[in-house]
């Protein structure tokens, strides 16, 4: 018992150290795998999160409604600047991300998309600040850290047609992930079933790379893992076990 | 200045007539005059004699004055803050810095002159890098619009007009003409030292001002009792740090006033008055009444770099020409963080920061507009207007649309939430893009589609949601056209991408659309 405490103390130390305290708050995605990977259990608030799609325009959909299905989990205003003008607004509405709850910043490029954001990061209270732009570097981010960490809101920098990993330059943003979309399961009647979303986390501080496969958000903004997935440790467990 | 009575007749010339000794002259003249060929300056009774029915009133030059300035007034608060008028007919607005709460000059040009003209005044407007450029081609370049001259092209704009354009007494323009020079160019190209002995130093001051070679400063009005501050400066300043500190001042004396009056700003103007004259000015406007002189200075101070100080700044004058009551209850010394309530601590500040820097049209929140087709289905609303009171009488058009927005708003107002059942992209490819699709007709969605150069197999497949135009607006556009049809079906390629691609026309009859395919989203 006192020495799962000494851990548990310790623990907190090195996080402290390393800068990801949870003197904030987490949102949770509310999936035990999702969540047992990140440092604290979940999006930590108060730090710059990195989220970004691919050169497909169908992947930076995809990173959008995940983004939104965050959002959509928290109460408050959310800030959100863009600098393309190729967001549709009924698509946050319907992933939960309630449209009188965004305030749109059309900032117009980068630069102003990331004075937009360390404005808005100013202002305790707000649910979350994302902003699109096209590249963001170490000190800009460094920026954009410390505003989140003062004021205990959660930043997302959402790196639009962002290239593949390997290329891009590191930032101080705490997590750092890359959606794209994947293949759904094929329904026996001609229509579609739930959109898929290859999830990885490339970067954590304080935590290891993953990649999941899990069901978009659903109107309340919440992912799910496939039905097959989900049942394939299980399967994997019982034959061990036999 | 004089608007048409309505009960005049309207097809009869106007004319407006002053005494002078024993004669009558005309004072101004309308279009119909104009082209019958009278013009300011002729005698009445040579006028009448061209025109038998020809209405004469007397001129009033004190009530036209006042017009003036009312009308200075309005566009200084609704345009810019500083302008001064021109007497006899014009209006002089320094708009630089203020075209960008309006998307550009050419924007602000427009709704001014649009207002103007609305008002039954007639207007001609130039906007130019100079006062006297702009005088210049608004009163000699013929145009029932706008007239906008590119920064840097004040030479070229005024080379070709006549040389009584640039301000000058009508008796040295006749003797200039007479020696030969009536265009302006003439004028520049010729040597300066014969010609200012002849006719002074006035004219080639007018002519370096039009050109912009000395500086012409505007001398601002104000309107009367409106809360304004004053600062006068032992030494002139001209570092922002100095800045920051008189705003500050000026802040709090204006807070000052306005809690001694039970109001709040919701604008606030603040000129430098140069040591040379001229008078550089900053706008902010807040998003509620407020008096906080922490916030109002903070806004202001983010602004002081816009300040050209010149060789300094002799004195700081700031106005407050927009304000709104304001009781008691918020009065300073509340922490504006519990000064506000509802939707999170301190949103207006945060609101009036993001509007005064990128201009209160960039920042708003996004709702449902009652429309057919998905591209007008968004209405931009103000950040901080309350949703449930009546959205649809504040809400305009998303910018990309402004153009067919003006007369088309009356639609029925009924939705205010989008469908949920109604699947939208999370990415508007607007407009949209063709593709060529192989697919079934009628109603069998696409196996397969060509974007941007990439083949995308077609793996499943949901629709088609059938759209159909808005027929009863008139704009003349695709998605006005009677009985067009749009086809869309969500698609999802080999990869797993999802796209919303749409067939124009409903597949059997051509009259609803050529059958052409087009991509106009991405899902998640």
């Amino acid at each position: 018992m006192r020495s799962a405490s000494v851990i548990e103390e310790l623990r907190a130390r090195i996080a402290s150290i390393e800068g990801v305290a949870t003197r904030h708050a987490v949102l949770p995605f509310g999936i035990a795998a999702i969540d047992a990977h990140l440092p604290g259990g979940g999006i930590a608030s108060g730090a710059l999160h990195e989220v970004a799609g691919s050169r497909n325009l169908s992947d930076d959909a995809a990173a959008t409604i995940f983004l939104a299905g965050i959002l959509a989990r928290t109460d408050g205003m959310v800030v959100w600047a863009l600098r393309w003008a190729d967001l549709f607004a009924p698509s946050l509405a319907q992933a939960g991300l309630d449209a009188d709850r965004v305030i749109f910043v059309e900032a117009g490029s980068d630069t102003n998309v990331l004075i937009a954001m360390e404005e808005a990061l100013r202002h305790p209270g707000l649910a979350g600040v994302v902003g699109e732009l096209g590249k963001i570097g170490l000190t800009a981010s460094r920026r954009l850290q410390l505003a989140a960490e003062t004021s205990g809101v959660p930043a997302f920098v959402f790196r639009r047609a962002a290239k593949d990993e390997g290329e891009t330059g590191g930032t101080a943003a705490v997590t750092r992930w890359r959606v794209r979309s994947s293949p759904s399961e094929r329904l026996t009647i001609p229509s579609l079933a739930r959109p898929r979303w290859q999830v990885a986390l490339e970067r954590a501080r304080g935590g290891e790379p993953h990649l999941w496969t899990v069901e978009a958000s659903d109107a309340q903004g919440r992912l799910a893992l496939p039905a097959e997935l989900v049942d394939r440790p299980l399967a994997e467990a019982r034959r061990v076990a036999s | 200045m004089r608007k048409r009575d309505a009960s005049l007749l309207r097809e009869a010339p106007l004319v407006t007539a002053l005494p002078d000794r024993s004669r009558r002259l005309i004072a101004a003249v309308d279009a119909a005059a104009r082209k019958a060929g009278l013009a300011p300056g002729m005698t009445v009774t040579k006028a009448r004699s061209l025109i038998p029915d020809l209405i004469v009133i007397d001129a009033d030059p004190e009530d036209d004055l006042q017009g003036l300035r009312r009308l200075a007034l309005w566009a200084g608060h609704r345009y810019a803050p500083v302008v001064a008028p021109d007497p006899p007919h014009g209006l002089l607005l320094d708009i630089s810095g203020c075209e960008s709460l309006f998307g550009g000059e050419d924007r602000l040009a427009k709704d001014l002159f649009r207002r103007v003209l609305a008002s039954g005044l007639n207007v001609q407007l130039a906007v130019a890098d100079t006062i006297g450029c702009a005088h210049a081609v608004a009163r000699h370049v013929a145009g029932g619009r706008p007239s906008l001259i590119p920064p840097g092209k004040a030479r070229a704009a005024l080379s070709l007009l006549p040389v009584a354009a640039l301000r000058i007494e009508p008796g040295v323009a006749a003797d200039l003409a007479r020696m030969g020079f009536t265009r302006i160019e003439q004028l520049i190209a010729a040597p300066r030292a014969p010609l200012a002995k002849r006719f002074g130093a006035g004219l080639y001051r007018r002519l370096d001002q039009a050109l912009g070679h000395i500086p012409e400063p505007i001398e601002p009005i104000f309107p009367k009792a409106v809360p304004r501050v004053r600062r006068g400066l032992l030494e002139p300043i001209g570092t922002a740090d100095a800045f920051a500190q008189v705003i500050h001042d000026l802040t709090a004396d204006l807070s000052a006033a306005l809690v001694t009056a039970g109001q709040g700003a919701r604008r606030l103007d603040l000129f430098f008055h140069r040591v040379d004259g001229d008078v550089p000015t900053i706008r902010i406007g807040t998003a509620t009444a407020t008096r906080d002189p922490r916030h109002l200075a903070k806004l202001l101070c983010q602004k002081i770099d816009t300040i050209d100080p010149g060789l300094g700044v002799e004195a700081m004058t700031l106005v407050a020409p927009l304000v709104e009551p304001l009781g008691p209850a918020q009065a300073s010394g509340l922490d504006s963080g519990l000064a506000t309530s509802g939707r999170g601590p301190d949103l207006p500040a945060l609101v009036d920061a993001l509007a005064n820097r990128f201009g209160q049209r960039r920042l708003y929140r996004l709702t449902a507009r009652p429309s057919t087709m998905p591209e007008r289905e968004v209405a931009c609303l103000p950040a901080l207007a309350s949703s449930s009171a009546d959205p649809h009488r504040m809400a305009r058009p998303l910018s990309s649309e402004k153009g067919t927005s003006d007369k088309n708003e009356d639609a029925p107002p009924t939705a205010d939430r989008w469908d949920p059942d109604c699947p939208r992209p999370a990415r508007l490819i607007s407009p949209p893009e063709k593709i060529e699709v192989i697919a079934a007709l009628p109603d069998h969605p696409p196996a397969l589609f060509i974007w941007r150069g990439t083949r995308h197999r077609v793996a499943a497949a949901d629709g088609p949601e059938r759209l159909y135009g808005e027929w009863w607006r008139a704009g003349g556009q695709e998605a006005d056209t009677p009985f067009t049809v749009r086809d869309y079906y969500q698609v999802e390629t080999a990869s797993g991408g999802r796209f919303w691609l749409f067939r124009l026309g409903d597949g059997e009859h051509m009259s609803t659309g050529p059958m052409t395919w087009f991509i106009h989203g991405a899902f998640c």
